[in-house]
Formats: structure tokens, C-alpha cells, sequence
């Protein structure tokens, strides 16, 4: 068994989701990609809970975030590679 | 895994198989519930299907109470059934429709005969058709006469990670052996629809599933005192991980794995256009989704959950699946077949897909789902609008 903290599902992503109970600061975390079952690593810069995103790459106001190798909101506030992914930097583009 | 090219279901009169052997009292009404209450309590072996509907309904309101109730009597897991309204007109609309699947069926009417002389004269003809259904054996039929529709609820983040792909690779794995496919919530793939349309595998279904979706968030518009922004998603899914209504569509979107829908289906409409998926219009609300789609002719349902839904429905039987660790400790009896192995890569997408299709396999050919064991027979009527 391999230790996995972050499982991205798409290898087009630039977020993934904890799947432990929480990534802490500067942790060293692996990833797995669901798509191609390839792995990554990352080192995160914010506490981060189960369920919750991370970002794989720096990103800037305006960007667009890809989960499930799809569109899924925009960048409202420039988030650093290891960062939370949330309702505080990203919001829908629907509404 | 080798996939089994067969299951143990009963066959039906009109080349349809059922998972179950069901024989249904149907209300037409509301006011029809306590004599169809009343014979399945005489009757071994009957069930009663009691509703809050069937009264001065109109226009296409009443045309989905009627095909919701002619669907259900045709579906193959019912071996027989009994029609009861208050009044004979919409109760023989009704039965003639159920007879043409060649199944027993027959209608009665409470006006001019009260309660209690009903349940006698129905108890009686219930009684022949449960010790004729009784005698009825599983025969082995092609894995083709599976009808399986998806729906998914109490979602959080565990659901588009795990247990939605779970069903999404059973789709993929079971569609090329000639199942029915069907999933439906055209609330919640808001996010996702112009890449859900792309996946109707004709120009014709991309435009009708577009038309479905923008008539539904028209009415969403129209009703709604803010923009669902609120509600969708909820404050649950947020302090669960979920950021947006696109990344809970693109969630719910996973059901499907990499299939492409054939039609577009009204709420309760049978399929014609032979094996392959389906899309339905339906509410996302469990229930209701459920009872549209066994109404519609599938003979299995399968529901991934995050937090953990409870529902059943009372002909169609409904497997749970969760990917969340946690729903499996705290909601064993309610949990079917356990995939949270995903999130700790002791398990791949490809044996959760095959550990799915073994139990649905084991339910089509009898066990019972959590759901049945527990009671839970959820059988909930779409209304359009407000009655006459």
C-alpha cells in the first residue's frame, strides 16, 4: 500500500483534495492521479482538512480551475502552489 | 474480473425479467390509501404503495400521475396488480394500460360501495394473485434484462472522488453487454450541462437535453427569490470541501462514466429507443428521482451516498454505496457495498467497479438491499404544480 494525501482526479487539474484528516504547513504530501494512476508530490503552505482542495500550481486572479479536467470556477484572489483552494479565493462562474 | 453474462430473475409476460416478485396494491388517490393500506395488512405477500396525490390533478400534472402509476404497475419486478380509486373512469385508464404487459392485473372502485365491501372483494382477488405470484421461480436471463438507473444523494466530496466513478466504470463495463442505463437530477448537473449535452450521442438528444435543462432553470428563475447561489451549494457541501455548483455537477456527472445518452426521457417515460442510457428528466430529490425511474422500467437502482442517505423504494431495490469512511462506521445498515478502500489506494476505480457489479449481480438474483431489509419503501409522486 502506498500512502496517498491527495488524490487529483484528472492529470489536466491544478487542484487536488485531502483524503486524510488534514494536511498540515510545509508537509510533504503524495498524490495520486486517478486518470492515468500516476503519482505526484507537493509541499502544502496552509492546514488543509479532508475533502478540501489544494492547489497543484500558483495561480492568478482570473485563472480558471480545472477539476475533473473541467472548468469548475475562476480565481478571485492569486493563490500560491500548496495553497487552500476555496470559497475565499474562487467562486463560480454561473452566477 | 470476467463480468457474469447472467442473473436469476423472473420472467415476464412480456419478455421483460424483475429482480422482484412484487404483487402491488396501487391507490389511484389519496383517499384511496386506507382500503389499499387495509388489503396488504389481510394479504401476505401484497404491498400497498400508499401516496398524497391522484385528485383534481390536469393537464400535464395529471399525464405524469398516470404514467407514474401505469409504470410502476408495468414494472417487471411486480408479478401482479390491484388497481384501487375512488372513482372507476381513471382506475380502468389505469388497469388497461398494466394489462398490456399480459401481467394479472384488475381495478376497483370505492363510490357507492364504501370501505369496508371493498377491502372484502379486493382481499379475495389479492389473495389469488399473491398465492399465484407465490409459485412463481428465477430462471437464469441475460444480464441484457438488467434496467439499471443511478442517482446519487448526501453527496460531499468522497462522492466525486469515489463512489459516483465507482458507478460511472460499472456503466462503462455493463453498457457494451446490452443493460439499460438511466440517470437523471437535471437540478444538479447545473455546472455541468453544456458538457453533459455533449454527451448525447445524437445532434437530436444534445439539443433535447438542453432544452430540458434551460426549461428547468428557466422555472428555477421564475420561482426562485435569489439565484440558488445560496443553496447550491449548500453550506454542508461547502464545509465539506465543495466550492462551486460546477464542481458538485462535474460530481454527479461521474455516474456516467464516459458514456453517451441515446434520449432524453420525460419523468416516468419508458424507454423505446433499446439498450444504452438514458437520461430522465427528474428532481434531484432521492425519492421522487427513484420512483420516476422505476416508473420508467429499471429493475435495479444504485446510490452512491457521502453522508449517508437512508432511501428505499418499495418495488425497485436501491444498493448504497459510500466512499466515506466515516458513513460506513457510524451507517453500517444502511451501506451496501463499502469503496472508501479507494481513498487509500487499496483499492483502483477497476475493482470498485467490479466489487459493484458483483452485488448488484447478488441483489438482481435476490438478496436483500439494506434499504429492503430495514423497511424503507419511499414511494413519492412528482407534482408539476397545484391542483384544479
Amino acid at each position: 500500500m502506498v500512502n496517498t494525501d491527495i488524490i487529483i482526479h484528472d492529470k489536466k487539474d491544478n487542484v487536488g483534495v485531502v483524503v486524510i484528516e488534514k494536511i498540515t504547513p510545509n508537509q510533504d504530501c503524495d498524490c495520486w492521479i486517478m486518470e492515468n494512476d500516476d503519482s505526484t508530490k507537493i509541499q502544502s503552505k496552509n492546514e488543509i482538512p479532508l475533502g478540501h482542495k489544494i492547489a497543484m500550481t500558483d495561480l492568478n486572479e482570473g485563472d480558471t480551475i480545472i477539476k475533473y479536467g473541467h472548468d469548475i470556477g475562476k480565481v478571485v484572489k492569486s493563490i500560491k502552489k500548496g495553497e487552500h483552494v476555496h470559497v475565499h479565493n474562487v467562486k463560480t462562474k454561473k452566477w | 474480473m470476467e463480468i457474469p453474462k447472467s442473473f436469476l430473475g423472473y420472467k415476464r409476460e412480456n419478455g421483460r425479467a424483475g429482480t422482484r416478485n412484487h404483487v402491488i396494491i396501487l391507490p389511484v388517490d389519496d383517499i384511496s390509501n386506507a382500503c389499499a393500506e387495509a388489503v396488504a395488512n389481510n394479504i401476505k405477500g401484497t404491498i400497498a404503495l400508499p401516496h398524497s396525490y391522484g385528485r383534481l390533478q390536469f393537464g400535464a400534472d395529471l399525464e405524469l400521475h398516470f404514467r407514474t402509476m401505469i409504470g410502476t404497475g408495468k414494472n417487471p419486478n411486480v408479478a401482479a396488480v390491484i388497481v384501487i380509486g375512488i372513482e372507476p373512469k381513471w382506475t380502468k385508464r389505469i388497469v388497461d394500460e398494466i394489462a398490456k404487459t399480459g401481467k394479472p392485473v384488475e381495478g376497483f372502485s370505492i363510490e357507492g360501495v364504501g370501505d369496508i365491501d371493498t377491502i372484502a372483494k379486493v382481499s379475495k382477488k389479492a389473495q389469488e394473485f399473491s398465492m399465484w405470484s407465490s409459485e412463481k421461480q428465477r430462471q437464469e436471463c441475460p444480464i441484457s434484462d438488467l434496467w439499471i438507473s443511478v442517482k446519487c444523494g448526501e453527496s460531499d466530496t468522497t462522492s466525486g472522488l469515489a463512489s459516483n466513478p465507482t458507478v460511472g466504470n460499472l456503466m462503462d463495463k455493463l453498457e457494451p453487454l446490452g443493460v439499460h442505463l438511466c440517470f437523471g437530477e437535471t437540478s444538479e448537473l447545473t455546472g455541468a450541462e453544456k458538457v453533459c449535452a455533449k454527451r448525447g450521442k445524437t445532434t437530436e438528444a444534445q439539443k433535447k437535453f438542453m432544452k430540458t435543462w434551460n426549461d428547468y432553470n428557466d422555472f428555477i428563475l421564475k420561482e426562485a427569490t435569489d439565484d440558488l447561489s445560496e443553496s447550491q451549494p449548500t453550506a454542508g457541501n461547502i464545509a465539506g470541501g465543495l466550492t462551486t455548483i460546477e464542481e458538485k455537477a462535474f460530481g454527479n456527472f461521474q455516474k456516467i462514466g464516459s458514456r453517451q445518452f441515446i434520449d432524453v426521457l420525460e419523468p416516468a417515460e419508458e424507454p423505446t429507443k433499446g439498450k444504452g442510457l438514458y437520461f430522465m428528466d427528474t428532481s434531484s430529490a432521492a425519492a421522487e428521482c427513484v420512483t420516476l425511474q422505476a416508473a420508467g422500467g429499471f429493475n435495479i437502482h444504485l446510490f452512491p451516498t457521502g453522508q449517508g442517505n437512508i432511501i428505499g423504494n418499495p418495488i425497485e431495490p436501491v444498493i448504497k454505496l459510500t466512499a466515506n469512511p466515516l458513513t460506513v462506521k457510524t451507517m453500517s445498515e444502511h451501506i451496501d457495498v463499502d469503496v472508501s478502500k479507494i481513498l487509500s489506494r487499496q483499492m483502483n476505480l477497476d475493482q470498485a467497479g467490479d466489487e459493484l457489479i458483483k452485488s448488484t449481480i447478488r441483489v438482481a438474483n435476490g438478496r436483500l438491499t439494506c434499504a429492503e431489509a430495514l423497511g424503507h419503501k419511499e414511494f413519492v409522486m412528482t407534482k408539476l404544480y397545484r391542483s384544479a
